[in-house]
């Protein structure tokens, strides 16, 4: 095995046996421990996959995918299953998300455990399986290991929301489970549409279409495309979304908007796109204009919202309605965009979900009514919060620009009169966005501080810091240098491309 | 072109942002004059402003011919996006412009951001954000000067805006100035809708963002047209142009110095800067500078009546600021770039001066409403005579620079009015110049009776012993004097109106910026006209606000025509209700399907569970039932087989 291989292996087997390890382990801070020292070990795994081959050195055709790294094992010979796991420049940026922000809400369970739930190491070891249900969708090269790896993250999201969540938790969990269920029924019937016309599970051999018909093509598209608007999740397919995300505790709310959702994007670039080149032609403009729905309504929910951590989880909706604009023109640029949206987002977003658990722990109310004049007694919360608000709002220079705009310069770029239609709307509703989220810094941080915010210390924890800290220093790296998550990506977005009508 | 100075044009917006960066990490509340964190605050701040004078002029020495440097910032598919220099006289000049207002504030702001005689005790300025954010702007507006792409030029527009939002709501004393923050960003914002698509048409059109390829490009009308007007929104957004001017009044809420740096000097006049970067673009789009004449006219009539019956002096300066500003825009609509540029110089320099002399007014008396000041003349007359000069030169009064510039912009309107000149139609020179000839009037009696109303007749808050203010704000104003009165004279200068040059422009004929002809008279007579009858007004009862004499007139001006209203009625209630009506939408109609499917399932499992619960004759019949149908079922397909 080679040392890439090696590391394909540790990225989802460290998670997986430190699961183990933080619920075997006895006393539940000793587990938390176990549990944060293997998310960091995880972390540091991904870190190195960077490295090889980025290039295409072989002869003939270029091929669609071309992993930096792979491993091809066969797993049930018998039902013709392999484990083959790959890493390449569309991949990669999320899979070092995924770790990063894994190991963030690990280190903040280590200081605080969500009230009322069970004990922080079970949460622990649940993050953990979630991280290797995510790492592995992100590294499937196997279609039906693609869907195992998606399916594994179902049930541990279900029993975090329920175990550990606010008061309406066992209704908005029960209502995630369900609903993204029946995401994963289509995703499956999908996957069984293709894998049995084509005769082959092999990512690598599907993306191009694989000699499959027009029509399957069409039916295989529609299939997989709705299993992941659910999850991205795509208006009018977003409503398990408001609620699971309200009722999360705070990790699993940033695990949720920062990484969960990318499944579904990820998904449709890679499987929905990939394998059914001739369905996203034929598909985009509708993709195109229910990703531009997304916007405005978002937008416009997040409005007239009231309480604050619904007003972010709607805020995703209109995020990730960019983020599907980018994919559904099928440029290069709008791919690019939606890739870095992606990773913005995440960023971003799991910075606005810790920050609204930090200020939902210490006032006891997230009602915008109730809060007001933070900048007053907490400064420096607020002023991390003015900080993501302005991020979230797409302001040039900070990490939310390059996603946004560029699926707007994409929408553009695909030129006629729907599509610049379509970038028109989507760019108002980048105005939209603004109106919101400084509508929400109004609410909360000015004026005269309220009764829940009058009795706030200024100081942080430094956990709080610790957990922060990197997320503030990412929305801004990326911001100033997206070229730490695009420039290696260009190559796999072109080849990708290349195989689509 | 030398790395010495590609690296100088580095540091001119990098040295604030620097300064800007840390200044953020100082912790945010600093209790009194003395503590460290506030001085570290002053230093940073300082520092950064200073190191950013000092590569403006190193480069204002060095630069004679354009300059273009550009690496590759990010690829996105196929289209590039450079971090790029593109410099020029035209951006060493307004650079110099800008760090020397930002100097000037910074040191400003050290005397201003104290205790003063009229703050209550809890008073707490958080000086060390606010310096930071004063470096922030700054270095954003370096930065849009500087930039030879786009998408550059974008995020330093976007970033002053987000640094104007957070300046103006600043004081927190104010209970309407988060309100006003809010709507200065939003209202920009709408503005950069149109702004962002016209520069994603460009950057698609020429497959690239950089300046230098854009210009070179080969447009057809159509996209060339679409796209200058699409850039125009934002350029109205952003100086305040009719009909995205309302938030410029408000912001007013912020602090003085931020108002003399932010919303007259520089932000306001980076739209007018991106139309002459971009001039070579918009001299082949008419019907776009058409739009932008029409606009101008409009703006500058507007902003100067609303100015006449303001009684806040802030708001008179910023009705001003939106009016003159119209002055620059409408030099462009005739295909006069310099002339506006040159307005452009002239107006930074007498605008700080006068809001920094408003703001020393208002340090002194406490209040910023002009009907409670008068007689100041005696115990303030350093800030009396900078406010003359500040005041003359506004309205145009030779020699002063306002003067020069105006003329400049009046003479570019009339040569296209009269005798055709320039890439515009005819009317829209006509539009500009009555428009801006009616200004001159309009602006010279707001400026007479601003005087008299705050420095003249006797003091109406009898309590207060008005004085010049301490030195770190004396010499700020003292200094901006200067330029304010002698900067139209560089027009006789060939070396500063070289460097005035737009690109495009390689006919290598000398840049005309003054025009000494007898139809100068015009503007003086009907400057001396605007001030005879305010001071005439004034003269017949020197406790009266000769805004009296407007009538009915006079509420109208002093809501400016009730455009506020409109925007509320038109767009804040209606995008409010649709809010609402789509929350509701999307709670009870997508969600409530949603969790009407799931309530049905559940409702037919509990029909369905009924329905077996069954004693147990009819459950033995019921199975007898099922089997016979099997076996029927057999049967026949067996039969059928």
């Amino acid at each position: 095995m080679t040392f890439g291989q090696v590391l394909l292996v540790a990225v989802v087997a460290v998670p997986a046996v430190g699961a183990v390890a933080t619920a075997a382990v006895p006393g539940d801070r000793a587990g938390r421990l176990v549990g944060t020292a293997a998310a960091a070990l995880t972390l540091l795994a991904t870190l190195p996959l960077v490295g090889g081959e980025h290039g295409w050195f072989g002869y003939g055709p270029r091929p669609a995918v071309q992993p930096w790294h792979q491993l091809d094992l066969t797993w049930v010979p018998g039902l013709d299953l392999r484990f083959h796991l790959g890493v390449d420049g569309i991949s990669w940026p999320l899979v070092v998300l995924t770790a990063l922000l894994t190991l963030l809400c690990c280190g903040y369970t280590l200081w605080r455990v969500p009230a009322g739930g069970g004990s922080g190491r079970a949460l622990v070891a649940l993050l953990l399986v979630v991280e290797v249900g995510i790492l592995g969708t992100f590294l499937a090269l196997d279609l039906v290991l693609f869907f195992l790896f998606f399916e594994v993250v179902l049930l541990p999201m279900y029993a975090i929301i329920a175990g550990w969540g606010g008061d309406d938790r066992r209704r908005a969990a029960r209502k995630f489970a369900l609903y993204t269920l029946f995401g994963s029924v289509l995703l499956l019937v999908g996957v069984y549409l293709v894998v049995a016309a084509a005769g082959t599970a092999d990512l690598v051999a599907l993306t191009g279409g694989a000699g499959l018909s027009r029509d399957t093509q069409l039916a295989a598209f529609t299939l997989l495309a709705l299993a992941f608007a659910v999850k991205s999740p795509l208006w009018p397919l977003h409503s398990w979304l408001p609620d699971a995300h309200t009722q999360a505790p705070t990790v699993g709310s940033v695990i949720l908007a920062g990484v969960l959702l990318k499944m579904g994007t990820y998904g449709l670039i890679r499987v929905a796109v990939g394998v059914a080149p001739e369905g996203a032609r034929w598909a985009s403009p509708v993709l195109g204009a229910l990703a531009v729905a997304a916007i405005g309504i978002g937008g416009l929910v997040c409005l007239a919202q009231s309480e604050l951590k619904r007003l972010i989880a709607y805020s995703s909706v209109g995020h990730m309605g960019f983020v599907l604009l980018g994919v559904a023109t099928l440029t290069a640029t709008g791919l690019q965009a939606a890739l870095i949206g992606n990773i913005a987002h995440g960023v971003i977003t799991g910075l606005l979900f810790f920050l609204a658990g930090a200020i939902k722990d210490r006032t006891h109310t997230g009602s915008l009514a109730e809060l007001s004049g933070l900048r007053e007694t907490a400064p420096r919360l607020a002023g991390l919060l003015g900080f993501a608000a302005v991020a979230s709002l797409g302001l040039p220079g900070l990490a939310g620009f390059w996603g946004e705009a560029f699926a707007v310069v994409a929408a553009v770029r695909r030129g006629g009169p729907l599509w610049l239609t379509l970038a028109a709307l989507a760019a108002l509703g980048g105005a939209l966005t603004a109106a919101y989220l400084l509508r929400l810094l109004r609410r909360v941080s000015h004026g005269r501080p309220s009764a829940a915010v009058a009795p706030l210390g200024p100081g942080l924890a430094g956990a709080e810091l610790t957990a922060w800290a990197p997320l503030v220093v990412l929305a801004l790296a990326v911001g100033l240098a997206p070229a730490l998550v695009l420039s290696y990506a260009s190559g796999p977005v072109e080849a990708l491309l290349g195989v689509v009508p | 072109m030398s790395t010495a100075t590609v690296w100088l044009a580095a540091v001119l917006p990098g040295a604030p942002l620097v300064a800007g960066l840390l200044g953020l990490l100082l912790p945010p509340a600093s209790h009194g004059d003395r503590a460290p964190a506030r001085r570290l605050a002053v230093g940073l701040g300082v520092a950064g402003a200073v190191v950013a004078l000092l590569a403006a002029l190193a480069l204002l020495l060095r630069v004679d011919a354009p300059v273009e440097a550009a690496t590759t910032w990010v690829e996105m598919g196929g289209l590039r996006v450079t971090l790029g220099l593109r410099l020029d006289g035209v951006a060493v000049l307004v650079a110099t412009a800008v760090t020397v207002v930002a100097l000037a504030v910074q040191v400003y702001s050290t005397g201003y951001l104290r205790r003063g005689p009229h703050d209550d005790v809890d008073v707490d300025h958080r000086y060390p954000p606010y310096a930071a954010q004063l470096s922030l702007f700054t270095a954003a507006m370096l930065t849009v000067v500087v930039s030879g792409d786009l998408i550059m030029l974008l995020v330093g527009w976007e970033v002053m805006g987000i640094c104007s939002y957070l300046l103006i709501a600043h004081d927190r004393r104010l209970p309407e100035a988060p309100g006003a923050a809010v709507k200065a960003f939003l209202v920009t914002r709408v503005g950069d809708v149109g702004f962002l698509l016209g520069i994603a048409l460009l950057g698609v059109g020429a497959g690239s963002f950089r300046i230098a390829d854009v210009l070179a490009h080969d447009w057809s009308t159509g996209t060339l047209t679409a796209a200058c007007l699409l850039l125009l929104a934002g350029v109205a957004g952003k100086s305040a142009q009719f009909p995205l001017h309302t938030w410029l009044p408000d912001a007013m809420a912020g602090p003085t110095p931020v108002s003399a740096l932010i919303h007259a000097a520089t932000m306001v006049a980076a739209g007018v800067y991106a139309v002459a970067r971009l001039f070579p673009l918009f001299a082949q789009a008419p019907a776009a500078l058409a739009v932008l004449g029409v606009l101008a006219a409009i703006t500058i009539l507007l902003g100067a009546f609303a100015a006449t019956a303001q009684d806040d002096i802030k708001r008179v300066l910023a009705w001003s600021t939106v009016s003159q500003i119209g002055y620059m825009t409408g030099a462009l609509a005739v295909g006069a770039p310099a002339a506006a540029l040159f307005h452009l110089l002239t107006h930074a320099a007498f605008k700080a001066l006068l809001f920094l002399a408003a703001g020393a007014v208002i340090h002194a008396v406490g209040t910023t409403l002009m009907s409670r000041m008068g007689g100041l003349r005696t115990g303030m007359p350093v800030t009396f005579w900078c406010t003359v000069v500040g005041l003359g030169a506004l309205a145009g009064v030779p020699p002063l620079a306002g003067f020069w510039s105006k003329d400049g912009v009046l003479a570019a309107a009339e040569a296209t009015a009269l005798d055709g000149a320039g890439p515009t139609a005819s009317w829209v020179g006509w539009l500009v110049w009555l428009a801006g000839l009616l200004g001159v009037a309009v602006t010279a009696w707001y400026a007479t009776r601003l005087l008299l109303r705050t420095f003249f007749g006797v003091s109406r808050t009898p309590l207060v012993r008005p004085h010049d203010p301490p030195a770190s704000l004396r010499w700020p104003v003292l200094l901006l004097a200067v330029p304010a009165a002698l900067l139209g004279l560089a027009a006789f200068a060939p070396w500063f109106t070289d460097r005035l040059r737009v690109p495009g422009d390689d006919t290598g004929e000398a840049v005309e910026l003054v025009h000494l002809a007898p139809n100068l008279i015009l503007p003086f007579l009907l400057l001396a006209a605007g001030a005879g009858v305010a001071w005439a007004g004034w003269r017949r009862d020197p406790a009266a606000d000769p805004a009296r004499f407007l009538g009915p007139l006079r509420p109208v001006f002093a809501r400016a025509f009730r455009l506020d209203d409109v925007q509320h009625a038109l767009v804040v209630r209606p995008v409010g209700a649709l809010a609402r009506a789509v929350r509701a939408g999307d709670e009870l109609g997508v969600d409530g399907l949603v969790e009407g499917v799931g309530r049905a399932a559940v409702e037919l499992g509990d029909g369905l569970a009924a329905a077996h619960r069954a004693a147990l004759p009819r459950a033995a019949a019921g199975v007898l039932a099922g089997a016979l149908l099997i076996g029927l079922a057999v049967a026949l397909i067996g039969v059928g087989s």
